[in-house]
């Protein structure tokens, strides 16, 4: 999933400063799954906005409304009876979301309610770690489930550097060494033959280095 | 027993304090209350298991975004008690009443009425 | 074939090889290193030149490399894979062996989040044991990675390092196998200070042949004070200080810690001597380049093969 950070409350209300209608918008997919853009905290930031506003006597009215995907014209499309009734859209989806608003509506200002952060999954309850940078050529075949190039910190294909200790990369402690995770596994699996192989330079032109990327299926477009 | 407890206290009944949501609290403030108590079971007795570490938790998250928009952390409080201790209730009750007191009025509430 | 690396003769003479290294100072003036070289002349047969080390903005390893070339030093140009692309890595490459630096050290470096720029975007295009290939690609088969073919090739000894204290141990000799494959033709390791661990590393990369295609000098470094060994065992990942060195600093008087320190790196120089397989030392005396010479002519090592 994509997985996301709430901005901090005093940016959010520096962009909804010169405003008193506001359409406040979540989105049903990751960032419901990641607790961080779904219904649930949407309600939380619009009290919050209405508890602030309150405070400083400033009047405020918010529209609070989930979208299934905000990523997808189809559902950004619903909202078109009534986003004209307010003056701005603070979308909390990823960025993806926040862009296609502000593609559907123009003549409206979007502004982002979170930071997008990662591609990651769910390690526990309350804990989601990056696991995917999208680099459009995976190598998990041969590291055996984990990705080197996202989950160390430098990328290294033929690891591990001389900063791995304790089964910890050295900028964090918190931050487990990829490399360890592969030759743990390599060994679990009995293929640690796999590890003398010299993973060559690797073609970067199909990760965003080659400029944004674009898919196409040509027998599904209309 | 007759213990007497201010009266200003309104009393919310939830089956556990693992049933409060972040959003009860908020839309408290949002209709004028000017502090918020939870009380929950002694910590390791919830009748669930960890309802009343999960509240507790959840009170720690909401003080943060109370302080964000500056209507002050400590208007929320949590206590865990036996059922049994009446006494200690009342206690409570008066302590914070009187803490949300010295704090003066939610200061969101100036256009509530 | 041989470059004109001053290094790899020695090496190849099977004289023990003693290097140090320079760190670039964090200015345009090149006073500093060439006080800092001052010290060393005539006491190394080459002189790494750090690339940003720990991720600091310093002044270009390459820059720095050729005031050192001009004092009569052979450089052993560090260049990092943090900062460049491999567009820039070998430009590098063709700019270093162009102005006569004939020794490359391949590190994939420090993250920046440790220097002082942590708010800098990182390159990591390519890893060190690929920057290794690059080079070995472009000296021996004339080919830019692109495979086009390169007018004039670069007459590179190349270098790696390796920490045998790192973890996962037991692959730590596994991955300079790599390294020898990839094309390095000397190490250096880092600061060895557990001798019985780097003697047990040693063991396993004999049983791999290492020690036959690569040349391997022992990282050492002086303790100057209780405080420096104290953090390099706390605050430096992959650093392996144990406890009786610094019990032993500690337990010495305040004003004989220095000498203390000298005492324990001489020890230390005279027990990695003995290894089979060691082919020299790597001295790195950080922010006390003055006692280098004072150490290689205690250990013995002095004068130095012309």
């Amino acid at each position: 999933m994509i997985v996301a950070n709430r901005k901090p409350f005093e940016e959010i209300m520096e962009m909804l400063k010169p405003y008193k209608k506001i359409l406040l918008l979540g989105c049903n997919e990751c960032v419901t799954v990641c607790s961080v853009g779904g219904a649930k905290e949407v309600a939380v930031l619009a009290s919050e906005i209405r508890l602030s506003r309150l405070k400083n006597i400033i009047p405020v009215e918010i529209k609070e409304h989930t979208l299934e995907r905000q990523c997808d014209p189809e559902y950004a499309l619903s909202i078109s009876s009534f986003v004209n009734d307010y003056e701005i859209i603070i979308s909390m989806a990823c960025g993806c979301g926040v862009q296609t608003i502000a593609e559907t509506y123009r003549e409206k200002y979007v502004v982002p309610a979170v930071n997008t952060t990662f591609m990651g999954s769910s390690e526990e309850h309350g804990v989601w770690r990056e696991k995917c940078q999208g680099c459009g050529n995976c190598i998990l075949d041969k590291t055996l489930g984990i990705c080197p190039v996202t989950r160390c910190a430098k990328s290294i294909l033929n690891g591990p550097c001389g900063g791995s200790q304790g089964g910890s990369c050295e900028i964090n402690k918190d931050t487990p060494c990829a490399w360890q995770l592969i030759i743990d596994r390599l060994k679990q699996m009995n293929m640690m033959e796999k590890y003398l192989e010299i993973q060559p330079v690797k073609d970067w032109s199909t990760s965003r280095d080659g400029g944004p990327r674009t898919r196409i299926r040509e027998d599904l477009r209309i | 027993m007759r213990l007497s407890y201010p009266t200003n206290i309104k009393i919310i009944k939830v089956p556990c304090t693992g049933r409060v949501d972040i959003l009860f609290i908020l839309k408290a403030f949002e209709n004028g209350a000017d502090g918020v108590c939870l009380i929950g079971c002694l910590e390791g007795e919830c009748h669930f298991l960890t309802g009343n570490i999960r509240a507790k938790k959840r009170v720690e998250y909401i003080k943060s975004l109370l302080e964000e928009t500056g209507i002050g952390a400590e208007r929320v409080a949590m206590y865990n008690i036996s059922a049994a201790d009446g006494r200690r209730f009342a206690e409570i009750a008066r302590e914070m009443t009187e803490k949300i007191k010295a704090l003066g009025p939610n200061p969101a509430k100036k256009q509530v009425e | 074939m041989t470059t004109e690396s001053n290094l790899e003769k020695v090496l190849k003479s099977g004289s023990f090889a003693v290097t140090s290294e320079c760190g670039p100072p964090r200015g345009a003036d090149t006073e500093a290193i060439r006080k800092k070289g001052a010290f060393l002349k005539g006491y190394v047969d080459g002189v790494n030149v750090t690339d940003n080390q720990t991720s600091v903005v310093r002044m270009s390893s390459f820059s720095a490399s050729l005031v050192l070339k001009e004092m009569g030093f052979d450089p052993v140009m560090q260049m990092v894979c943090r900062d460049r692309n491999r567009i820039a890595i070998q430009s590098d490459i063709l700019g270093a062996a162009a102005l006569g630096i004939h020794n490359l050290l391949c590190l994939s470096g420090d993250h920046q989040s440790f220097g002082d720029h942590p708010s800098a975007k990182n390159v990591f295009d390519i890893d060190s044991i690929q920057l290794i290939q690059t080079v070995k690609r472009m000296r021996d088969d004339g080919k830019f990675l692109s495979g086009e073919q390169i007018k004039g090739r670069p007459d590179i000894f190349i270098g790696c390092v390796e920490n045998p204290f790192a973890d996962p141990f037991d692959i730590r000799a596994l991955r300079l196998a790599k390294k020898a494959a990839a094309g390095a033709q000397f190490v250096q390791t880092q600061c060895v200070f557990n001798v019985e661990k780097f003697s047990k590393w040693m063991e396993m990369v004999r049983d791999l042949g290492i020690h036959e295609k690569m040349y391997i000098l022992a990282g050492i470094t002086p303790f100057k004070s209780v405080g420096m060994a104290r953090y390099m065992k706390t605050s430096v990942p992959g650093m392996d200080v144990p406890e009786g060195l610094i019990k032993r600093l500690n337990d010495t008087p305040k004003d004989e810690v220095a000498d203390e320190g000298i005492k324990i790196c001489l020890e230390i120089i005279e027990q990695v001597r003995t290894i089979k397989g060691i082919a020299g030392i790597h001295i790195m005396a950080i922010e006390w380049e003055h006692k280098v010479p004072e150490i290689i002519e205690a250990a013995g090592l002095y004068p130095r093969p012309s």
